[in-house]
Formats: C-alpha cells, structure tokens, sequence
C-alpha cells in the first residue's frame, strides 16, 4: 500500500482528496510521518526517521506509523501498489 | 468588437434556504463573456428575493402558477415579450418544465429560445420512471416504487429495508425508519406536490452530484461533480466542493450519450461502501449551486444560451477541483412601495 498519488498535502498538515472531496488535518508528528510515506521510505526507514527526530523507542514508533497507515487506509487516502 | 446583448427571461428567483437556480444562473448570464445581458426575473410569489435584486435582475414579471394552464401562461409571456423582446428564457423548476417545454415551438416562432430536454427525456428520467430509466440504460438505481396509499407502503416492508426514502414527485425527501415516520412524511410530501410519493431503498454511502450540459446529439459540453460538505435540515447543499472523480464523469458522459441529452442536468449519485455508484435522480434542470461550475471555470449558464441561441458553442474540457462554494443569508432592506408594485401590477 502506498499514500494516493493524487492528495494534495500542505505544509500545514492539511490534506485534500480531490477524488472524494473529503479534507483532513494532521498534526506535526503525522505529517512528517505523511511525507515519509509519500516519498517512499520504507517502514524501517521512517522509524529510524522518526527516532532521529523525537525521542521515541522503536517499538513505539512503529506502532505508531502502524496506527496512522490503518487510519490512512480507512479514510481511504491510501492505494494498492500497482494501482 | 462589441457583444450581442440578449434579453433573457429566468424563473427561480427564490434564493431562500431551499432555494431555486435562478439567481445562481443570472451570475453565470452575467459573467458571461460571450455576450451581455438583460434578465428579466419570472417570479410566482411576491417574495422571492431575487425580485429584489436589482444588481442581478434588471426587471421582473409575475407569472402564473403552472397549475393555471399553459393557455394562461403563454398570454402572459406574449404581453411580457411585448414590453422585453425575450431571445431566451431559462426555466428553472421542475414542476413548471413541463409547460416551457411543451410550449417550446411556439415560443420559438416568436422569436423566444429554449434549450431544454425534449418531452421524452424530461418523463423518461421522472422519478416515478427512474427503475426503467436504470434497466434501459444499464445504470445502478436504487429499487423504487410509486404509491398512491400510505397502505401500500406496508406490502413494501416485506422486500425493502428501513430505513425508507419517501420522496415527492417533485422535490423532499424524508428518510423514514418506521412506518409512522413513513406515515408523516407522506401526508406532508404529497399535500405540497400531490401524488404518487415514491418509495425508494435507501443505499449507505457519500452523496455526490454533477451538474452538467448535453447538446441534445449525445456530446457532453460540459460536467462538475461535487461533494456536499454541509447539509441544511432541508438535504440543500449549503457548502459543496469540486472534485476530480473519473467513475462520476464517465457515468455522466454515459448518460449523456445514450440519453442524448438536452440542456442542463443535475444528477443526484450515491457511492456506496464498495465504490459502486447509484443514480438517486437526475434533475432536469441547473441546480442551485450552478455558480461553482462557473467559478470552476464552466460557465453552463452561458453555454446553455449559446446552444439555445444555435450559436456554435465548444465544449468544458477541464475544471479547478478544490474550490468550495459556501452559500450565505443576506438580508435586504426593501421598500414597501417594491413589494406594493410587485403584488399589485404584478412586475417590478
């Protein structure tokens, strides 16, 4: 799975799908999670991003990119690979 | 060079919290680049705001009730005619196209263009019709059934689901999730718009619309689609957003070219959980949020009054997605001398 190619994200954290017209906020912490995932860094990648910026155990840090992805998955901003 | 100036007479002057398109489409006429304008606003009630707009309508006539007769109304539009020298008038109601349209001919020996869909289109898309109008077209619709007695609804129980849409001919819509509500709702739908109520399945999911163009030979001139983000008590969309949404868009040029379409639509989709899209009604007409397809660069209203005028008139190609239209309450001083004129003479 990967971040639709077609949202638009500001730097505010505020999201756009132009496809359903649906629009969303993130805060901090979720939009450089957001940004990782669009340049398409890999789950070990972002964690070890994520670490690098805050002072988080990995484990924790995975869970929480875990819980975004789904979130992600579930407001539908989110599309298979071959899509 | 200098642009034609046409005198074009527009009805659904009520830009109230149900509003009609008409003050909608007198701001696309009017940004118009192709050509200037006079409108002369048609109104039914003495109260429509849009009488009262001066900025937006240069003169307005009552007209009568479509209940009246269209011997009645087209006397009317032959006296008004006299005074304006009409080139296009733009009904916007449902409950009245039946006469503009069947009127059409006529109108047009005197000199006064429509653009609207023919006779066939305007009944085959009817709600009551709307099963059949899906079967034919291979378009999803949700399972409806037109009653004439709230008893009716009780052998419906046994194939449909609660909750129900019961709607009427016309306009509303009530969800109902008992037999009760359905009992209220029908009571009061068809004291205001008459029998049949339809009852339709009601389908879970996002509500999206497009309006849109055809040119009567299957070509699409033009199609927004757009989310409603806020919702009056009434199911109006009070704030809506353009989208980019490729199913809608081919939906909407399938309909155009199998139907051949003629004039403006709007049409009413639900999305369900799995993508799918069924079709809840299609409106014969511009809907009140025409002006976000002007301002999304598809000025519908104009290209409409090309098309009626046989001018030659390309078609929308692209759109701005992400623009919103938020609609707002404005009230108006107006003189009691207006309204005096309005109800007594019958013109402002």
């Amino acid at each position: 799975m990967k971040v639709k190619n077609n949202i638009a994200v500001s730097e505010n954290g505020f999201i756009f799908n132009p496809g359903s017209g649906e629009s969303f906020t993130v805060n901090p912490v979720g939009l450089e999670m957001l940004n990782h995932l669009r340049k398409g860094l890999s789950h070990s990648e972002i964690i070890a991003a994520m670490q690098a910026s805050y002072n988080v155990e990995a484990d924790n840090a995975e869970r929480d990119l875990l819980d975004f992805i789904e979130m992600m998955r579930q407001y539908r901003l989110m599309q298979h690979d071959d899509e | 060079m200098s642009k034609p100036r046409l005198t074009i007479g527009v009805t659904g002057l009520n830009a109230i919290d149900s509003p009609g398109p008409g003050v909608a489409v007198i701001r696309g006429l009017r940004e118009a680049a192709s050509f200037d304008v006079r409108i002369i606003g048609l109104s039914y009630e003495s109260l429509e705001p849009g009488i009262y707009m001066h900025d937006i309508v240069d003169k307005t006539y009552q007209i009568p009730y479509p209940s009246a007769g269209m011997e009645v109304l087209m006397t009317r539009l032959e006296y008004i005619h006299e005074q304006e020298k009409l080139d296009v008038i733009i009904p916007n109601f449902d409950a009245e196209l039946y006469s503009f349209i069947k009127l059409s001919d006529t109108l047009k020996k005197k000199g006064i263009h429509t653009f609207l869909p023919t006779m066939e289109q305007f009944e085959e898309r009817h709600k009551v019709n709307l099963n059949k109008f899906g079967n034919k077209y291979n378009i999803l619709v949700p399972e409806s059934k037109s009653v004439y007695s709230v008893n009716e609804v009780q052998q419906l129980e046994k194939d449909y689901d609660w909750p129900l849409v019961v709607k009427g001919k016309y306009y509303d819509a009530t969800l109902a999730y008992n037999f009760d509500q359905v009992k209220s709702a029908f009571n009061k739908i068809s004291a205001k718009w008459g029998l049949p109520i339809i009852i339709q399945k009601f389908v879970h999911g996002t509500e999206y619309n497009v309006t849109g163009l055809g040119d009567g030979e299957g070509n699409t001139v033009a199609a927004v689609p757009m989310r409603k983000q806020y919702i009056t008590d009434k199911g109006k969309a009070w704030g809506g957003i353009s989208i980019s949404d490729k199913e809608a868009l081919a939906l909407t040029k399938r309909f155009l070219s199998e139907t051949k379409w003629r004039g403006g639509f709007e049409l009413e989709l639900m999305k369900d959980k799995e993508g799918k899209y069924h079709l809840l009604e299609i409106n014969p007409r511009m809907p009140a949020w025409i002006y976000l397809a002007v301002g999304v660069g598809q000025n519908i209203p104009e290209a409409l009054t090309r098309l009626a005028m046989g001018w030659p008139t390309d078609a929308f190609t692209t759109y701005e997605v992400g623009k919103m239209f938020i609609r707002y309450a404005w009230d108006m001083i107006v003189d009691l001398h207006e309204f005096e004129q309005i109800s007594t003479n019958g013109e402002l």
